[in-house]
């Protein structure tokens, strides 16, 4: 074992994005002692590049007959599980819609600065499957106010930082989390942390895909190590295509397009020039007559939400998506293989105040002027709705000791994820995870660690080292995202999800021998290295539980099987867990909904 | 243009020269795309920070030709010579490649108090009109590229990190001095420890900011008046002996405390 630095905490918070930051929030107030590690710089986690809104029902906007929506945390509720497909854990998303309305003014408490309505309150958004203008918001940088924010909160309130540090495993110690072994990626040296409890806040991956709006972090760490130190994951299957991804340029690709352009009146289009989202194929059953049917009724609704529908752009993710797929499919898309969405119709003035960010990145990066032009987008892989498995009230993971919250955490979003509930999802969930672990460490004491477990870790992180000749792990890295790209994506098969299956073991076993020439000093290509383990473990995760779910459903549409099958996949999730080294996929049923809940359907 | 030259600085600890390096060009391509080709294809240890690769994270801060600015918001067709440098922030201790050492910024944001909302008016949801925000909201934009710091003289060429926070600091503090429910009187830390008066308006913080913060006009110049005000103004200076002008419209002074929040750095190693 190479001897390394130590640190002792009483809460080890792993991740500092929104709910790694609110969680150091909530423990600093119960009066712990906190440490927060990160692989980048503070501050630059996935939240600051969250764009559109954070979703609670505070029913702060006016219809056009003066009167304020009718939106509550009921709403919410019923919105929530409808968007993902009732497979969400009904408790969880209970808490998430009740605490959203909180966990916003806090943020305006804190010193966030929302934009504001006439009537001088937090002016709220239309989006995908939000019954009312729901998604609180600053321009189209809400997640860099969002984090900026519980930023300076954590700063004031005390925290120890270690920037720039990259946790590669968890240690135990009489299958108890106690502590964790990282590296410095300044310096290539190694560290450890004791801790009572450990929060792991890493957020979702998607670099196993070639389109996706994650950046290099999103390679699921965080999920790779609760499953190494037997936590259960949930919901694996599914991962969410954001409908709008850029498309052109090339160097572009994949890059988000906030869902806030169809909010404020985007329009998609086929090359032929339809506005395709009003095929009557498109309309699932459950939203049927809730969306307008004429090119007039959703330009109605632009000024008058209370006489009309909104337009059918509007309609959750993975529809939008699909549609998107099967009309480059059948040959409607543009020249470089997606679809026109186009916001000109609201004027420039409009759209330099409302989607400011997006106007300069076109502008900027894709020659598109989007005051006059339509942009070319594709669907791209966004975010992740399974992760580890938690208990709903204080986000403990399956494992004692381990806490889990925000995107790594599952069983929020079911089988799809509304627009804006990730955000509210890191405060209410970050919190909870905050005081869950600091409930747990009450009275306990640091424990010592395994010197065998930090050996054995330190000795997988340095194997590929110095070494030349083996395999370059940006080379594995684009194989596997092809196969993901090609096979697991969008629309998924038996016969693909084998192929995919295949290659992911096969690349494993070639990443036995993965070489990262150089030295230890910031040096990427050997931390490309351990990313990409973490990549192929989930990704093995991810297929097997595709092919398992035998429906569509959300995210998951299996073209073989193409109907919902509520009778039998609807009434359990998946859940995975490491047997003698290996995954092993295992049907839970879904909890109960109370009656008083199932009566909110009626209602709202 | 078909391929490009980038020629990158390449070594640690401020020790090291140019490499070149020729990188096929595609549309749309920016200096980041280059970078991260080269990592790809030929040289897996060339050392960058990076996160969105959309200009909202501020993590990709180079130089370029000599310019201080983002590499995913620099297009390669910018250049059409197809001759482009990059090297890392000139202002920060150089770690490796075009990786900096910039956490005497996070430092030194630690020792700025955050908002302190009056509790007389009452808790949040507050009641705000836009015009009442659109000030602050001007400096929240800021992505902390540290890209103003390392421009800004007092910081690059005299290396006063010990009396000047720096523009970006100076955009964190007016976004708090002027927001509307903030009840710190922030003037003493501006005029101390912030070091407001080290600041000569050369606005070339504004110029490199790829956010468009009006820096100099907008956060700086005012701030500098409230404290020459209440600093240097005579009169105000009389008046406030004599018990006429009481300067204590907000409640309690900020700064000067020790932190609470520690930013580790790793230690040193030889290697
Ligand atoms: C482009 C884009 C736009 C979005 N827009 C919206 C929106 O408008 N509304 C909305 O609700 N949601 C949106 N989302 C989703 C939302 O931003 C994320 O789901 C959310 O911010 C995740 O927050 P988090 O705190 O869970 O994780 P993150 O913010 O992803 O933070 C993860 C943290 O974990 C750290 N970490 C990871 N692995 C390790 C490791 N091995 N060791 C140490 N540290 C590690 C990272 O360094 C980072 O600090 C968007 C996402 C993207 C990518
Ligand atoms: S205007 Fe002031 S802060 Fe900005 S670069 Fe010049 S001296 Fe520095
Ligand atoms: S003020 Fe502008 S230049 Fe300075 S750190 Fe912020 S965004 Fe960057
Ligand atoms: S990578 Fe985020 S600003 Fe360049």
């Amino acid at each position: 074992m190479e001897p390394c630095e130590a640190f002792d905490y009483d809460i080890l918070v792993v991740g500092a994005g929104g709910a790694g930051l609110r969680a150091v929030i909530a423990a600093r107030e119960a009066g712990c002692r906190v440490g927060v590690v990160c692989k980048s710089l503070l501050g630059k986690a996935h939240t600051v590049m969250a764009e559109g809104g954070v979703a609670a029902a505070l029913g702060n906007m006016v219809s056009s007959d003066g009167e304020l929506e009718p939106d509550g945390w009921e709403t919410h509720f019923v919105d929530t599980m409808k968007g993902g497909a009732f497979l969400n854990n009904w408790r969880m998303v209970e808490i998430f819609a009740h605490e959203a309305i909180d966990r916003v003014f806090e943020l305006e408490q804190y010193g966030a600065v929302f934009d504001r309505t006439p009537e001088g309150r937090i002016a709220q958004r239309p989006f995908g499957g939000h019954k009312y203008r729901r998604l609180n918001h600053v321009g189209d940088r809400t997640g860099l106010e969002l984090i900026r924010t519980v930023q300076d909160k954590a700063v004031g309130a005390g925290m120890d930082v270690h920037m720039e540090v990259t946790l590669v495993r968890l240690l135990t110690a009489g299958g108890v989390v106690v502590g964790a072994l990282g590296y410095h990626r300044e310096t290539g040296r190694f560290v450890t942390f004791r801790a009572k409890a450990v929060v792991l806040a890493t957020g979702g991956w998607g670099r196993m895909f070639r389109f996706t709006s994650n950046s290099w972090e999103g390679t699921g760490d965080g999920v790779t190590l609760a499953y190494e130190a037997g936590a259960e994951l949930i919901d694996m299957e599914m991962m969410q295509f954001h409908p709008t991804g850029m498309i052109w340029p090339p160097g572009m690709r994949g890059i988000l397009v906030t869902e806030g352009v169809r909010g404020e009146g985007g329009i998609l289009r086929n090359s032929r020039g339809e506005r395709f989202m009003f095929k009557p194929e498109y309309m699932p059953e459950l939203y049927r007559g809730q969306f307008a049917e004429s090119e007039q009724e959703a330009a109605g609704w632009l000024d008058d939400k209370k006489r009309f529908r909104r337009p059918p752009e509007l309609l959750p993710r993975d529809v939008v998506s699909r549609a998107i797929y099967r009309e480059v499919k059948a040959g409607n898309g543009c020249e470089h293989g997606g679809v026109f969405l186009d916001v000109s119709q609201r004027g420039a003035e409009y759209i330099k105040a409302k989607l400011p960010s997006m106007y300069d990145q076109f502008h900027a990066l894709g020659d598109v002027d989007i005051t006059v032009e339509p942009m070319e987008v594709y669907p791209t892989v966004h975010y992740t709705m399974g992760g580890i498995r938690v208990d709903p009230e204080t986000a403990a993971a399956t494992v004692p000791g381990l806490f889990a919250a925000g995107e790594v955490a599952g069983g929020l979003h079911g089988a799809n994820r509304l627009g804006g509930n990730s955000l509210s999802d890191i405060l209410v969930f970050g919190r909870r995870a905050g005081d869950g672990a600091a409930a747990w460490a009450a009275g306990k004491s640091l424990a010592e660690l395994d010197p065998a477990q930090i050996a054995d870790g330190q000795e997988q992180m340095l194997k590929p080292l110095g070494k030349s000749g083996g395999e370059s792990p940006y080379a594995l890295h684009a194989e596997l995202q092809e196969t993901m790209q090609q096979n697991a994506m969008i629309a998924r098969e038996e016969a693909g999800l084998k192929i995919a299956l295949d290659k992911v073991r096969e690349l494993q076993k070639r990443a036995e021998g993965l070489a990262a020439p150089g030295g230890r000093e910031y040096n990427p290509g050997w931390h490309a290295t351990r990313d990409l383990v973490s990549m192929l473990t989930v990704s093995e995760i991810i297929v097997l539980c595709a092919l398992e779910r035998k429906e569509s459903r959300g995210a998951q549409w299996r073209i073989d099987f193409p109907e919902r099958d509520d009778a039998g996949w609807g009434t359990k999730n998946l859940v995975v867990h490491r047997r003698d080294g290996q995954p092993a996929v295992v049907e839970s049923p879904l909890p109960a909904m109370p009656e008083h809940l199932k009566a909110l359907f009626q209602e709202h | 243009m078909e391929s490009i030259t980038l020629h990158v600085f390449r070594g640690a600890h401020g020790v090291g020269s140019l490499t070149d390096y020729e990188v096929p060009v595609t549309p749309g391509m920016v200096v980041l795309d280059a970078i991260h080709y080269i990592q790809a294809h030929t040289d897996g240890t060339l050392a960058c920070r990076w996160n969105c690769k959309a200009a909202k994270c501020g993590s990709c801060s180079a130089e370029i030709n000599g310019v201080p600015g983002l590499l995913c918001k620099t297009r390669v067709d910018l250049f059409p010579e197809g001759d482009i440098a990059v090297g890392p922030m000139r202002t920060f201790p150089h770690v490796r490649d075009l990786v900096t050492d910039v956490s005497w910024n996070y430092r030194v944001n630690a020792r700025i108090p955050p908002l302190r909302p009056d509790p007389a008016r009452g808790g949040a949801p507050f009641d705000l009109q836009q015009e009442d925000v659109e000030r602050v909201q001007e400096f929240r934009k800021c992505i902390e590229c540290f890209l103003c710091q390392d421009v800004c003289h007092v910081l690059r060429e005299h290396q006063r990190t010990d009396a000047f926070f720096g523009p970006r600091q100076m955009c964190r503090i007016a976004g708090l001095e002027m927001h509307p429910m903030d009840t710190l009187d922030r003037r003493q830390q501006l005029h101390n420890e912030a070091g407001v008066a080290y600041c000569n308006i050369t606005k070339c913080c504004t110029e490199v900011c790829p956010e468009h913060i009006h820096i100099t006009d907008n956060a700086i110049i005012p701030m500098k008046e409230r404290v020459v005000d209440s600093y240097f103004d005579p009169v105000a200076g009389i008046l406030r002996k004599i018990g006429v002008l009481q300067r204590q419209p907000r409640q309690k002074a900020a700064g000067d405390a020790a932190p609470a929040t520690t930013i580790h750095s790793p230690p040193k190693s030889a290697d």
